[in-house]
């Protein structure tokens, strides 16, 4: 760097207005920091090319079961950024969301205990799990890589122990797991208000924060980025909105998946803990000597992806009408991981953002989903997706190797 | 020897064993606010092992160490960050990921409901920032995205964020170019005019002439010599590093000046 004695202290302050958001835009692709662009990009293309294969891709009617779809995964996914934030990796959801689903079914259909506690139990046995592998990983001091692998195979086990005679499980007809697939909130208010909602408090919050930064003299947005930011989810959110309510309504699986994702994206962004995680990602030995406990934030991680794998689980569970001894196997791990970095979130920790999960495996579903359309057989889909994941690294490593050159890692 | 203030930190007699090696033997050391003690000494002197010892990584065998006058006992780093000593590693200890606010803030967040408080993290950043001269371009920006010299001197300004009396420097300056060099030392110099008391650690001779008051010299693990830097050359500051007037350094010295004389 050879600016090292600015004359301005706030050089890196955008200009005012429009004019400096776009030369802010284009100074970041320069430096090669794409955020999700390449994201949006790409399932632009997929709609555009499906659509244009199909002619049903963007019916109301698909894209309601792409959003109920990517529930599970999308949940499963969140837990995943979390642990890839630490730098490490979780290769066991699948399994545990397996056993989770195993475990809800066994308790609540051949033992007759109550449904929601049923469901209770099985996400906190997702979160011992996870307890489990992050003792391993953060007090003993195995590889996460190991200690998951070794879950994966291990709580496959389990599975198949739990489940006993019965090769599967039916959900019953009033259990809330079914409903987890097929409830929408039909009154076409409902989308709409929480449109509204979720438009208003994202604006709401950014207005206030800047008054604040305005109070104290920092540094503000100008309106114009406000309103434009605030244009932008509204059209997202209303067009969603809008689309849902052609076909059923909102599904309540796109409501709980909302629900996930907005806590984990205030966790992760607005709390010391969430600060914490970033900071043990990016350098485990600096955050201890600031007087973080690394093992209890490792460790904690490993149990709220553990409890979010459990809940991915159930509406797994949900979409395939019911537990079984081979749920959560197959490509499931990899396509959750593989939403998680697709969406933007880096495998070498400390970089990336929660709604990564929900991009990403919005990408992956549309791929499914397009292919399943267009009658190709499950072996084109493994190796475009496998193609996608690839890809998705490679932009990954390559923006990294950019923003070294750029001076920002 | 000017000896203003009385020490804020005083160690008598201090001791340290690891195993068959006696890394500290009867060190003394006192450390004045408003003044910058150099803690020089060869490799494997005692430096760090010292340093360690104030900063709480090492708990001591035998001796004392007084805070200002009273006997205190430093056997976690959570102590010694108590008394009011910080230590800036050699190896920084920021995390390249996050931003200069974060790093300054990291492990003391400020929160407001419980939520981490942004707007006065970002406020009281650029005052500290501000207070000790320091310009970096923006910060908000990752520390990755800083230049060696602007690391070291976040890495300085994050140990003042808990306003302590003495700050301890582990060679600041031994990875910087000569413009970073500079910044580091005036900042050095900042630091004693707002009456905090420095110990800086260094190789360089000429870093330790330059901001240093006074330079505690020390050699095989034992004191070898408080000077007053005013009064003394560097030729003498190295003959206690190195033991003796005869040593591998003035012997070099004297070849070329000898060689020099006969061209």
């Amino acid at each position: 760097m050879s600016k090292d004695l600015a004359p301005d202290p706030r050089l890196l302050v955008r200009e005012r207005g429009l004019a400096g958001y776009v030369e802010d835009f284009r100074r970041r692709l320069r430096g090669g920091e794409l955020g999700s662009l390449p994201v949006i990009i790409g399932m632009i293309v997929i709609a555009i090319v499906f659509e244009a294969q199909t002619g049903s891709f963007l019916t109301p009617r698909n894209l309601t079961n792409i959003s109920v779809y990517i529930a599970g995964p999308g949940i499963m996914a969140v837990g995943i950024v979390l642990v890839l934030l630490l730098g490490e990796i979780d290769l066991s959801v699948g399994s545990m969301a397996g056993l989770s689903a195993a475990l809800w079914a066994v308790l609540s259909v051949s033992n007759g205990v109550n449904d929601l506690v049923a469901i209770v139990l099985a996400i906190g046995a997702g979160a011992v799990v996870g307890s489990v592998h992050g003792f391993f990983f953060a007090k003993v001091g195995v590889p996460a890589f190991v200690v998951t692998l070794a879950g994966f195979l291990g709580w496959s086990g389990v599975q198949i122990w739990v489940m006993g005679d019965e090769g599967t499980i039916n959900i019953p007809r009033d259990s809330f797991v079914r409903d987890l697939n097929s409830f929408y909130f039909s009154d076409i208010a409902a989308a709409y208000v929480l449109a509204a909602v979720v438009t208003g408090g994202y604006v709401f919050a950014l207005w206030r924060q800047e008054r604040r930064r305005q109070a104290a003299g920092l540094p503000t947005r100008p309106t114009s980025e406000i309103a434009l930011r605030g244009a932008l989810v509204a059209a997202a959110a209303f067009i969603t909105a809008y689309t849902l309510n052609q076909h059923r309504g909102l599904p309540l699986a796109l409501v709980i998946f909302l629900v996930v994702l907005l806590l984990a994206d205030f966790m992760v962004r607005r709390t010391t803990y969430g600060r914490q995680i970033f900071a043990v990602g990016g350098n485990a030995e600096a955050a201890r000597r600031a007087g973080i406990n690394v093992d209890r934030v490792r460790l904690t991680v490993f149990v709220i992806g553990g409890a979010l794998a459990a809940l991915g689980g159930l509406f797994y569970a949900a979409q395939a009408g019911g537990a079984s001894k081979s749920l959560g196997s197959g490509n499931l791990l990899m396509n959750v991981i593989a939403a998680a970095v697709i969406g933007g979130t880096s495998l070498f920790g400390g970089r990336g953002w929660i709604w990564s999960a929900l991009l990403g495996t919005l990408v992956i579903q549309s791929i499914t989903t397009g292919l399943n359309l267009m009658g190709m057989s499950s072996e084109i889909q493994y190796m475009i997706t496998g193609a996608v994941l690839l890809l998705a690294v490679v932009l990954d490593s390559v923006s990294r190797q950019t923003q070294r050159s750029a001076g920002r890692t | 020897m000017t000896a203003t203030a009385a020490p804020v930190l005083a160690l008598r007699g201090v001791s340290k064993r690891f195993g068959a090696v006696q890394a500290l033997t009867d060190v003394d050391l006192e450390i004045r606010p408003g003044r910058v003690t150099a803690l020089v000494g060869d490799n494997g002197a005692g430096k760090s092992t010292l340093i360690k010892t104030i900063a709480g990584v090492h708990a001591i065998d035998s001796g004392t160490i007084s805070w200002k006058g009273k006997d205190v006992r430093v056997a976690r780093p959570a102590d010694a960050q108590d008394l009011g000593i910080a230590t800036v590693y050699q190896d920084l200890s920021l995390c390249d990921n996050l931003d200069v606010v974060a790093n300054l803030f990291l492990g003391r967040e400020v929160r407001r409901w419980g939520v981490l408080d942004q707007v006065t993290m970002e406020k009281r950043s650029r005052e500290l920032l501000d207070s000790l001269s320091i310009r970096i371009p923006s910060v908000r920006i990752p520390i990755a995205s800083l230049s060696g010299g602007q690391r070291q001197v976040v890495a300085i300004a994050r140990a003042l964020v808990g306003s302590p009396e003495v700050v301890i420097l582990d060679e600041p300056t031994a990875a910087l170019g000569v413009e970073q060099t500079a910044q580091v030392l005036d900042l050095v110099e900042r630091l004693r005019e707002q009456g905090l008391a420095v110990v800086l650690i260094s190789h360089s001779i000429a870093d330790v002439r330059a901001v240093a008051d006074e330079v505690a010299v020390l050699r095989l693990g034992r004191n070898n010599g408080v000077f007053d830097v005013a009064t003394t050359t560097g030729e003498d500051i190295i003959a206690a590093i190195t033991g003796a007037t005869d040593n591998a350094v003035t012997r070099r010295r004297t070849r070329k000046d000898g060689s020099d004389s006969h061209e």
